[in-house]
């Protein structure tokens, strides 16, 4: 491992129950950059991310962050870590108001006045969200929640940020707000971004790395630009 | 019109009780998905535990105290040694459990204490002062009052201002996604329960003195009370709770006052039945609750 990359991932394999879903997956995310897994539906894309944020056990493998092994870590200290993970649905807590919800991404932190801090940084990156810090999550629009599960997985300043699925669900010009956000948040603040996407097109604009997962596997990892660019390989496994 | 207002206060002051311990009942379904049928029993043994003390120190107060910790505890055990192990995929298991729970705490028990009643000890007077020549309130409806009230408010702070009580509202409406946020979802599930059990020992001790006394089955009929009167709120909502607890003490006040006290019972099954017949959901089931 160099000392540049974040997370490392060897040989990587999960499922549920008896049914594997993930073989083998080699994949190493440099720190300060994006990486954008793609592929069909049913790919192992979301299982890949719950595997790395322990949500469900791997039965092989080794994952990295930081050079720190995170076998047996509990999901609920892999924040601790300075993993966040944005589930798929997002998980907005719809019961709990904006502000809880947002304060809840910062509880674990010892340091309370960073904390408090970090929670004005997100209500200044949001604008909207600052307007409606009493309304109840089930309140919100989609691009609220979007913005929502983002600013509570910045409460807690992480250095990898998993995002399951950002754009599902949202219109074309919040999807390309959200992707010009992660850039921006890449280049100000270093940090670390795994997406897993639908949306071929958008991901692979943003990303710095391109990670292309087809039945279980990882079957090419390529810089972002040369995917965009490679037309049998894009018709081969991404269609279009 | 004095017997009325003597059964008005009556029943409140039965009502509080209720609420207490039907707040208990909620705390736990909001946290777990569980209606803990054991509840009656688990406060009974808490009394127990404080009449032990209190006949051996002689102080009321330090058996009061006691019996809420003993409360705590055994919530915190229940959970962990077998709520915990519960398959829930059925809703139904849990509530066997729950029951098993019961026979197995009133066994105990009796074989512990025997099944003669206890006297129950009331730390202050309980004969009713009188306004203008009405008997109103005795000094123990105060102390009942007053405790509830702190209870009642005391949770309601913990919940909605605490950094805990947000882990537990979070960690029951979204496990997964709280684990995630580094919330520590079985130690906040541990946490709900002990304070439920907490609470439910405490409404035993309150009630207790103004019935036969202590028994292993001392609760039994309070547990239906207390049930009803969490249903009538929804199970969901602690103010529900509240207010189905002075609506079942009130009704139980009056029909034991003018038709009779062997009916009570029968009018709280009345009344489970028409809630739940005419309002499944309680009168105060959050109406966008399932709204996505």
């Amino acid at each position: 491992m160099t000392g540049t990359d974040l997370l490392v991932v060897r040989g990587l394999a999960a499922g549920y129950g008896a049914a594997p879903v993930l073989r083998a997956i080699d994949l190493t995310v440099p720190a300060g950059t994006i990486a954008a897994v793609v592929g069909a539906n049913g790919a192992g894309k979301t299982t890949l991310l719950r595997a790395l944020s322990g949500m469900i056990r791997p039965t092989a493998g080794q994952v990295l962050l930081g050079g720190e092994d995170l076998r047996g870590t509990p999901v609920e200290q892999l924040v601790r870590r300075g993993m966040a993970h944005v589930p798929e649905g997002r998980g907005v807590i719809s019961e709990l108001t904006v502000d809880e919800n947002l304060r809840l991404g910062g509880l674990w932190r010892r340091d309370r006045a960073d904390a408090g801090r970090a929670l004005d940084e997100v209500y200044q990156l949001f604008e909207p969200l600052a307007r409606r810090r009493r309304h109840l999550g089930h309140q919100l629009s989609g691009g609220e929640r979007q913005m929502l599960a983002l600013g509570r997985a910045l409460v807690g300043r992480p250095r990898l940020l998993l995002l399951d699925e950002p754009s599902l669900g949202l219109a074309p010009r919040v999807v390309a707000r959200t992707m010009a956000l992660l850039r921006q948040l890449r280049d100000r603040t270093g940090l670390t971004v795994l997406l897993v996407e639908q949306n071929v097109r958008s991901a692979l604009a943003v990303a710095d790395q391109g990670v292309v997962m087809s039945l279980g596997r990882v079957v090419i990892a390529a810089p972002a630009a040369q995917l965009r660019d490679d037309v049998d390989l894009r018709h081969a496994y991404l269609g279009f | 019109m004095d017997r009325f207002v003597f059964l008005t206060v009556d029943g409140l002051s039965r009502g509080a009780v209720y609420a207490a311990f039907a707040l208990a009942l909620v705390l736990i379904w909001r946290a777990a998905r569980v209606v803990n049928f054991a509840q009656g029993a688990m406060a009974v043994a808490a009394a127990y535990v404080a009449y032990s003390v209190s006949t051996a120190t002689g102080s009321y107060w330090l058996g009061f105290v006691v019996a809420i910790v003993a409360g705590l505890l055994l919530g915190a055990l229940v959970d962990r040694v077998v709520m915990r192990h519960v398959d829930h995929a059925s809703p139904l298991n849990p509530v066997i459990v729950a029951l098993g729970l019961v026979l197995l705490i009133q066994a105990v028990l009796g074989m512990v204490y025997g099944s003669e009643f206890r006297p129950a000890q009331a730390p202050f007077s309980r004969s009713a002062l009188t306004v203008g020549g009405v008997a109103v309130l005795s000094p123990y409806d105060l102390f009942v009052f007053a405790t509830i009230g702190v209870v009642v408010s005391g949770l309601a702070w913990l919940f909605a201002r605490t950094p805990v009580g947000l882990r537990m509202r979070a960690a029951a409406f979204a496990p997964e996604v709280s684990r995630l946020l580094g919330v520590n979802v079985g130690g906040m599930l541990t946490l709900g329960w002990a304070l439920a059990s907490g609470v439910g020992a405490l409404a035993a001790m309150l009630v207790l003195p103004t019935e036969l006394g202590l028994h292993p089955h001392a609760m039994d009929l309070g547990f239906v009370s207390a049930f009803t009167a969490a249903v009538v709120g929804g199970l969901d909502s602690p103010p529900g709770a509240v207010v189905g607890g002075l609506v079942v003490g009130l009704l139980l006040s009056y029909v034991s006052g003018y038709a009779g006290s062997d009916l009570t019972p029968l009018a709280v099954l009345v009344l489970l039945l028409a809630v739940l017949l005419v309002r499944p959901g309680g009168l105060f089931a959050p109406v966008a609750a399932r709204r996505v």
